[in-house]
């Protein structure tokens, strides 16, 4: 399928008091006409810069490129001037925040904050601008879009707030949407509604998606492929399929085995041990070796590369080496593995292990 | 909103009976008056003088009276100025005074804004320090050090605009009200920049940005108004200094407004006419804290005037 996105061997820096924060550390990954692509990994791992770095919206007194590039339309959008990036933003490519509480202004009706990239990017009356949002609120659900076109952020829920930021980044079909964790701050009901709403939106627009999120759980219902990001890398990347029934890297084993599952009744969640390393020292070798007890030698002196595992299936792992001696995975993980095809644990139907 | 008002008003009310109250009291308490200091006068002509006055009544029935006849606004007669009425003595002074004070409120209030917006914008960059350097001399240094050295450097010296007095139109009110004006530019200067790097921070403007708007569209169509909110509250405030401010630079520049008159009225033991005055202030205070509430409800859609359960 043809590729809309291409992030090329990023490399991004904060420049902070204490010193340089190596945030972003190598990342490769392409976005597919039409595809949605999740990006998780724990807290701090580095998924909001990576996005907010194809938007350009890091600070750039503080931020800084140090490698890579950032395909689009065949544009390198990291060289690209900021008046170059504000025809491309809001109208190429368009992002939801994680806090609708905050992410709209106080002082503007909702209608205008609407209207303001239709006007922007799209050569329409205000007239027509003004008949475009009522339709974009009721493709979002928002219920007597009228009316409520004329009233502030205040006057509206959590939920309907983060419908409204679903129209504006809807407003000029944008290529690209970015979601970044957009269920985070709302109520567990109020969540399985927006996720409802954007399997919805999949299904309506042709746009092109990338679903931030920490919670596996919500991936398997609304990706195509998922990224698994850990302290500023990509460490695996591989279909839904492939990413839950088939994991490699150590890391992604211990995000599968963290997530709560309805079949299993465990007595207490798993969690990784440990914390994700400082990107001020990022250490050498495989950042997560640190926390893994799969780690080898090898892993604590360099880094290492992408293993391909599948056409599609890509994991930044030493265990892959065909050298490397083969490892027992978690109980949970090798369950998993057992109703995936192509694994070593496959079972047929028959119940008989294959290799 | 009606009902609003109305709660608005009641409370205006009671407040000005409370500061008539306690200004007539405070007054009885101080040492002096206006007819001791007439040392010729015999003890018949004191008493015949202070019968004239009211002033051998008991306090009470003192108080009485003046409140009576403050309703009516009738402030009595000077004693100072030959039985002239308060009232409008307080009315023929007005216009220099309020003409200074709207000037300098505006003038201080969007030179501030501009200031503050360009170091907030500029931050960091020579723009922000000069702009700095420009609110800490307004904040740090007296009206009336800046009164006297406009008045030396560019009335005395220059010889550009009049060095005092109001008899050169309104090229008389230049000095006085860019002396008086320094405090509020400062101030508001200060907190607009607070304020635009505080929004220019947040989730909404990082949403604005990914919009696709400009710079500029940022900082005025999004980021001003939310800054303007916290500058609103201190209006009240920055009107009240203006009222004493006046009454310095006024004093320095020999201006015929109220707040000279006031001086003046203070060092006589002129009771009326500080009592009248002083009213006088605080109606003014008062409806410009009225006035600045309701703004409030104007820029920030937060606020609803409707009898205040939200
Ligand atoms: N403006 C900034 N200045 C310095 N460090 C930052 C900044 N923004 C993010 N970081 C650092 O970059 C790393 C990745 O952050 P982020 O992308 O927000 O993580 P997440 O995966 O939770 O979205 C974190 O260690 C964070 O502290
Ligand atoms: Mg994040």
């Amino acid at each position: 399928m043809e590729k809309i996105l291409e992030v090329k061997n990023l490399e991004l820096s904060f420049h902070t008091f204490a010193g340089e924060v190596k945030a972003i550390r190598g990342v490769n990954f392409d976005l597919k006409k039409g595809e949605t692509l999740a990006i998780v990994g724990e807290s701090g791992s580095g998924k909001s810069v990576t996005t907010k770095a194809i938007m350009r919206l890091l600070p750039e007194s503080s931020s800084e490129f140090k490698n890579g590039q950032i395909l689009f339309n065949g544009k390198d959008l990291t060289k690209l001037t900021d008046k170059e990036m504000q025809k491309i933003r809001g109208k190429d490519i368009s992002m939801i925040f994680q806090d609708p509480m905050t992410s709209l202004n106080p002082t503007m009706t909702i209608g205008k904050q609407i209207m303001e990239p239709i006007l922007k990017h799209q050569n329409v009356a205000k007239s027509e601008a003004q008949k475009m949002a009522i339709d974009l609120l009721k493709l979002v659900g928002m219920p007597q879009p009228e009316q409520r076109m004329k009233q502030y952020p205040h006057q509206f829920s959590g939920g309907q707030r983060q419908r409204i930021v679903i129209a504006i980044a809807l407003a000029c079909n944008p290529k690209i949407l970015i979601a970044d964790e957009p269920t985070t701050a709302l109520d567990v009901t109020i969540q399985a509604q927006i996720l409802e709403l954007m399997k919805d939106l999949q299904k309506k627009i042709d746009t092109s998606i990338i679903f931030i999120t920490h919670d596996l759980g919500v991936v398997a219902n609304v990706a195509d492929r998922v990224a698994v990001m850990y302290s500023g890398k990509i460490v695996e990347i591989g279909t839904v399929d492939e990413i839950f029934y088939n994991p490699q890297h150590p890391y992604t084993w211990g995000l599968l085995s963290s997530m709560p599952s309805l079949d299993v009744q465990e007595e207490k969640l798993y969690a990784i041990p440990g914390t994700p390393p400082d990107l001020l020292n990022p250490p050498k070798g495989d950042a997560f070796a640190l926390r893994s007890e799969y780690a080898m030698q090898i892993d604590m002196e360099e880094t290492p590369p992408f293993f391909k595992v599948s056409d599609t299936h890509y994991a930044a792992t030493w265990l892959l080496h065909p050298d490397a001696p083969e490892v027992t995975p978690p109980a949970t993980i090798i369950e998993r593995m057992k109703r995936f095809p192509n694994s070593r644990y496959y079972e047929s139907a028959n119940g008989g292990i294959l290799k | 909103m009606a009902k609003y008002i109305l709660k608005r008003v009641l409370y205006m009310i009671l407040t000005l009976f409370l500061i008539a109250t306690f200004t007539f009291f405070l007054m009885k308490m101080l040492p002096g008056s206006p007819i001791a200091s007439s040392p010729k006068l015999t003890h018949e002509q004191l008493a015949a003088v202070e019968a004239k006055y009211g002033l051998d009544k008991p306090l009470p029935v003192q108080y009485g009276i003046y409140m009576k006849k403050m309703v009516q606004l009738d402030f009595g007669v000077s004693y100072q100025f030959k039985g002239a009425n308060v009232t409008e003595l307080i009315i023929n002074r007005a216009g220099p005074s309020f003409l200074l004070g709207i000037q300098a409120l505006i003038l201080g209030t969007i030179g501030g804004i501009i200031l503050g917006m360009i170091a907030a914008l500029r931050q960091n960059t020579v723009w922000d320090y000069g702009s700095t350097l420009i609110a800490i001399f307004g904040i740090s240094i007296p009206s009336f050090v800046f009164a006297s050295l406009l008045q030396y450097w560019i009335g005395v010296k220059g010889g550009f605009l009049p060095v005092g007095l109001w008899e050169n139109g309104w090229q008389s009110s230049i000095l006085p009200t860019i002396a008086l004006a320094m405090g509020p530019l400062a101030t508001s200067a200060r907190f607009i920049r607070t304020e635009m790097i505080e929004v220019l921070g947040t989730d909404y403007i990082t949403l604005a940005k990914a919009k696709g708007a400009s710079g500029l569209e940022i900082a005025f169509k999004h980021a001003f108004r939310n800054a303007l909110i916290p500058l609103i509250t201190v209006m009240g405030p920055l009107a009240a200094g203006l009222v004493t401010g006046s009454l310095v630079v006024e004093q320095i520049f020999a201006i015929p407004g109220i707040g000279e008159q006031f001086v003046k009225a203070i060092n006589s033991s002129d009771y009326s006419l500080i009592m009248g005055t002083t009213m006088f202030f605080s109606v003014l205070l008062i409806l410009v804290i009225f006035i600045v509430d309701i703004l409030y409800g104007i820029v920030d859609p937060r606020i609803r005037l409707t009898g205040g359960n939200k």
